[in-house]
């Protein structure tokens, strides 16, 4: 499997989802985005946007420091995204991105199968996360 | 006056299920205004073309089913009425239509209210160098596509559906709205809220962005749909809005779905830009203020939502001629089915440009193996079985007809394990370009008639 470095997609994790590093102690684990937050996306002319809604409020503060729109741009690097722009909306626990350029076209010109980007937050929630261990439980629902 | 109004929705897109306003209707007697949206982005391009071939038509006319379907209702007195943009580019036609199937139906004296105004192209055609109609992502100028223009319609509000619902219209059919005005409208009537009302217009508009996707926001398409109890029979969307703007969110008892924080929470987040400015005709609305509250029983209530005067322009939403395009699907099985499937991608865009038909652009794809995403799904190249999807665009009709004829061949000279060719060649379809404008309000004369059964 091609690894996309720190935030690649992670599809081989253990059934709980954690990652242990040899012998040295565990400080953080890696999970699966959605093991933390859920999602949905879509298109708005040649743009989509996907929100993403952390489970709980010490979630959505890791998301809010980690998931910076940098990130989410080189996360979706290979399908050009454009200039990702990122918005916080705390009293949802949500962060929502917009990738200008990612659908190629939009829904009338792309000619990919998921021209209208419904399938993005589904796949954005396969990004992997380093989560601190003392966070951990505070961020899963 | 009662201090809540009750608006659901029952559709929300052309080809949604047109048994689900009478069902709705039946699961839910309790409903003042039922609203169906039926017009998306491109949508006018298709009704456009329509139109062209029969001057009566440019409407959807699955809508007619739908009010055939709720007559018998409304003959037994049910009090509900109901807002549509299914008037597409001839609201007129499709009310007409109405009419006779409602006269037909022992519905006499029903008024029907029509929305017009929204078709701006023609302001468009005879000042394309305005800078307002310049394309909003491209920065494009009109001028580019002026001859190869369709349709142009501006986003009303909800003020000509609120003057249609003062003039008494049970049925309100309109062209282009903006969906979530298709809430806010029957809210300002009802509780008599002005114009500059902004945060209880900001609620209501929230509360409309809520239902315009109808079972969106009731477990479809959510995170764990999995775990949606009773999927197939999933509830349609019901809002109670309260003069304060607030709402509670609910679907009909007894149906399927799920309605809680999380369903609510996604479908705010649906096709959002700014969050604190989430801009409509009627005001721009902040979700940063909103609380959701869960009350159980598949209800959420959801208020704070606050507001700010409205832009003073439309959004246009134009489309042009962009060409053709075909899309056509294998199915190959077996071993190394991912490089047999590519090769014969290859084979078919070789072919063609053999014939002397160099595409403009052509996409194959190898579904299954990652190519939805292409480089960020986990790529799988060791599948068994794989759809091959190749697409061919091009401005020349004469190249897409050629591509939809090379994708049988491969039946006896392709892989072995090559099936589902069943459908015979992929349809060659006209491309609509989507090009989004703005446009000075003053500009645009919103119309109300009203006709009676």
């Amino acid at each position: 499997m091609p690894h996309h470095g720190a935030y690649g997609p992670l599809d081989d994790i253990d059934a709980r989802g954690m990652q242990f590093r040899g012998a040295r102690r565990i400080r953080s684990m890696k999970l699966r985005l959605g093991q933390i937050a859920y999602a949905r996306s879509g298109d708005k002319g040649a743009a989509a946007n996907i929100g993403v809604i952390a489970h709980t409020p010490a979630g959505y503060e890791l998301l809010r420091q980690r998931l910076t729109a940098d990130v989410v741009e080189l996360f979706f690097a290979p399908m050009h995204p454009g200039r990702v722009r990122r918005y916080e909306l705390p009293n949802l626990g949500a962060l929502n991105f917009v990738l200008p350029e990612i659908l190629a076209g939009g829904a009338g010109l792309s000619l990919r199968i998921d021209a209208q980007g419904k399938a993005l937050g589904q796949v954005m929630l396969e990004m992997s996360i380093d989560v601190p261990d003392d966070l951990l439980p505070q961020c899963l629902p | 006056m009662d201090d809540v109004i009750r608006i659901a929705n029952a559709q929300a897109f052309w080809g949604d299920s047109s048994d689900a306003p009478a069902t709705l209707l039946a699961q839910q007697p309790q409903i003042d205004w039922l609203t169906l949206d039926y017009l998306a982005e491109v949508s006018m391009s298709i009704l456009a073309r329509q139109r062209q071939r029969d001057p009566t038509a440019g409407y959807a006319r699955d809508f007619l089913d739908v009010i055939q379907s709720l007559a018998p209702a409304w003959r037994n007195g049910s009090r509900m009425r109901l807002i549509a943009n299914a008037g597409g580019l001839n609201p007129r036609g499709c009310a007409q239509a109405c009419v006779a199937i409602l006269r037909g139906s022992g519905c006499a004296g029903m008024k029907i209210g029509i929305v017009s105004g929204d078709d701006v192209v023609e302001q468009l055609r005879s000042d394309p160098t305005c800078q307002h109609f310049c394309n909003l992502e491209t920065g494009a100028t009109l001028t580019g596509i002026l001859d190869r223009l369709v349709s142009a319609n501006a986003y009303l509000g909800a003020a000509p559906i609120v003057e249609a619902i003062d003039a008494a219209a049970d049925i309100i059919i309109t062209g282009r709205v903006a969906d979530p005005s298709l809430t806010v409208a029957p809210c300002m009537a009802h509780f008599g809220w002005r114009s500059d009302d902004y945060d209880r217009l900001a609620g209501a508009t929230v509360a409309g962005h809520l239902i315009e996707c109808g079972t969106q926001v009731t477990g479809g398409i959510s995170t764990d749909w999995l775990d949606v109890p009773d999927a197939a029979r999933i509830g349609f969307p019901v809002v109670q809005v309260s003069r304060d703007g607030s709402c509670v969110l609910s679907k009909p008892s007894g149906t399927g779905g799920r309605v809680n924080a999380r369903t609510v929470k996604e479908q705010l987040v649906y096709e959002i830009g700014d969050p604190a400015n989430y801009i409509s005709p009627d005001v721009i609305a902040s979700f940063l203020t909103l609380c959701i509250q869960e009350l159980g029983d598949d209800r959420v209530q959801i208020g704070g939502a606050t507001g700010q005067p409205p832009t003073p322009f439309y959004k246009v939403s134009a489309t042009y001629r962009a060409g053709f395009r075909a899309s056509g699907m294998l199915t190959i099985v077996g071993r190394d089915a991912v490089p047999r499937a590519r090769r014969c991608g290859q084979i078919v865009l070789e072919r063609l440009r053999r014939a002397g038909f160099e595409p403009q652009r052509a996409l194959v794809e190898c579904l299954g193996s990652g190519d939805s995403a292409p480089g960020v799904l986990p790529r799988r190249d060791d599948l068994h079985e794989t759809v091959l999807r190749i697409t061919v665009a091009d401005e020349r009709r004469d190249v897409v007809e050629r591509f939809s004829r090379e994708i049988a061949p491969l039946v006896t000279s392709g892989p072995q394990g090559t099936s589902g060719y069943f459908d015979g060649r992929p349809a060659v379809r006209e491309v609509f370009g989507y090009w989004p404008c703005l446009i000075e309000r003053d500009r645009v004369q919103a119309k109300v008639d009203v006709l009676e059964v």
